[in-house]
């Protein structure tokens, strides 16, 4: 936190030296942060934003976080997906962004999708990797007072992978943070896609990094409030 | 005092079933080339407290776990209560040589796992819980996490688990062998009591000599290389005398000194 203040301080110095219009001072961008904030076109763009953000990351933990775990069960799938999780994971998935287009349409599917696919590949590798470490002794024993597989997944499976699982969905929602803005850009200019596009084209750079704050708030709080849940399991992830 | 180990008779089913509450017969068992066990035959008494005692590597946990239907016999089959094991069943509870317990889950939890696994509803399966909890001395520790408790207390949890689900056939594999020496001395005067207060059958494997002696009813010595059972023991003279009298009573310490007589050649 105090390192943020510093680097606030730095960006008002730079900003009030005049060096660039590109960089404005801090306290000038936090003024236009809230005289836009209340707009109905920045409303609008966070609305569209978020409603994309929340299905892709929905679906790219819902599905993740299933597949790794079977993944880390099951030695044949793991053999059949392992090698695309990897390419996708390192793939420029931009440059597949326009065959999402043709498949799906220029709207908020594609978008949807986009963020999805630039979360899972990490959730899907770290539940995996949390199912692999698993202590073979605790499946043995839910087997032995006759779980059913379903029981295993969730009573076992799940809570034993869930600090990995964790650190997976926070890494994969920084990325989907970019996936989001990416696929607006790129498909259709709708929310905070369009308004960088908006304020980057009509040199409004105070505009710009007003969202661009808004936005890093947002990953952020995220973000920490997943580092928070993985503080609240680590009591148990060195002992399993 | 040795029996011997191998009776087969297909037609003995009923009549071995009155007597014994577990029946490995002519179980075989391959890991690829390797194997683990051969034709091994046994019968395990109702109510009394049988060890699998032998080498490293001579298969006793591979035998318990084939009883507790965890592992498939390459060829033969187990009877518990006359009836053949398909699988994990009701009637066994297995205790763990690492306790085996859920690190994220209370100790109430833990305990009732066996009954939540059954579909025990919560507050029933909640109130059996705490009696065994009780009962294995951790009162004041339902709410305890599992990293919490010493080893000695974790493995309680996991009797506690086991005895929750009131199987007739305890399986325990090395249970003692993670804790400390006092703490297991504690916990074979514990498991005396509990063969004679609870009407269960045990099955106990360790590679101790002494605790195999000093708790058993009966002891089958495991051989490896092909694994077998060479020697059945039953101790007949010094089980009435008192835990405290055991350790000093002649039979025990020939029996000891006749085991490790036997086993000393194959222990590298």
């Amino acid at each position: 936190m105090s390192s943020l203040i510093l680097w606030g301080l730095l960006w008002e110095i730079v900003g009030r030296a005049d060096l660039t219009f590109f960089v404005p001072p801090l306290s000038e961008v936090i003024v236009t942060l809230f005289s836009i904030i209340g707009t109905p076109a920045f409303q609008k763009a966070l609305a569209e934003t978020a409603y994309a953000f929340f299905f892709g990351v929905f679906f790219a933990v819902v599905i993740g976080i299933v597949v790794g775990i079977l993944m880390g069960k099951n030695r044949l799938l793991d053999e059949l997906l392992l090698p695309w999780v990897n390419v996708f994971l390192s793939a420029p998935l931009t440059a597949l962004v326009p065959v999402l287009m043709v498949l799906f349409g220029f709207g908020m599917k594609s978008i949807i999708i986009t963020t999805a696919l630039f979360a899972i590949w990490i959730i899907i590798l770290n539940s995996r990797a949390g199912v692999k470490q698993i202590n073979r002794s605790l499946v043995e024993m839910a087997n032995s007072f006759g779980a059913s597989p379903m029981d295993a997944f969730f009573k076992i499976y799940f809570w034993a992978a869930l600090p990995e699982i964790l650190g997976g969905v926070r890494i994969g929602i920084i990325r989907a943070v970019k996936g989001v803005i990416i696929g607006q850009l790129l498909i259709s200019i709708v929310g905070f896609g369009a308004l960088f596009e908006l304020y980057s084209a009509n040199f409004l750079m105070g505009h710009f990094w007003a969202v661009l704050i808004v936005l890093f708030a947002l990953a952020f709080t995220i973000s920490e409030f997943l580092a928070y849940l993985e503080r609240r399991v680590s009591y148990y992830a060195a002992k399993r | 005092m040795a029996i011997s180990p191998i009776k087969e008779a297909p037609n003995q089913t009923e009549v071995a079933g009155s007597d014994s509450a577990v029946s490995v017969r002519n179980i075989t068992k391959n890991y690829g080339d390797v194997e683990a066990l051969r034709d091994m035959s046994l019968e395990f008494p109702r109510g009394q407290l049988t060890s699998l005692l032998g080498p490293s590597g001579c298969g006793k946990t591979t035998l318990l776990k084939i009883i507790a239907g965890l592992l498939e016999p390459t060829s033969g089959y187990v009877e518990v209560n006359g009836k053949t094991v398909s699988g994990p069943g009701p009637d066994r509870a297995f205790v763990f040589q690492d306790f085996a317990l859920l690190p994220w889950a209370t100790v109430l939890n833990n305990v009732a796992f066996g009954l939540e696994m059954r579909g025990v509803a919560r507050s029933e399966r909640e109130a059996i819980a705490e009696k065994y909890i009780g009962d294995v001395g951790l009162s004041g520790f339902e709410h305890s996490y599992p990293h919490e408790l010493s080893g000695g207390m974790r493995q309680r949890v996991g009797l506690a688990r086991a005895l929750s689900v009131d199987a007739d056939v305890l399986l325990m594999d090395e249970p003692f062998s993670a804790v400390d020496e006092q703490t297991r001395r504690k916990f074979q005067e514990d498991l005396l009591n509990l063969v004679q207060n609870e009407n269960k059958t045990f099955i106990f494997v360790t590679h101790s000599i002494e605790e195999a002696v000093y708790v058993s009813d009966q002891i089958a010595i495991l051989l490896p290389r092909p694994s077998r059972v060479s020697e059945i023991i039953r101790p007949s003279s010094f089980r009435n005398k008192g835990v405290e009298n055991i350790r000093r009573d002649p039979e025990y310490l020939d029996i000891v000194d006749d085991i490790w007589s036997s086993l000393r050649t194959y222990v590298e």
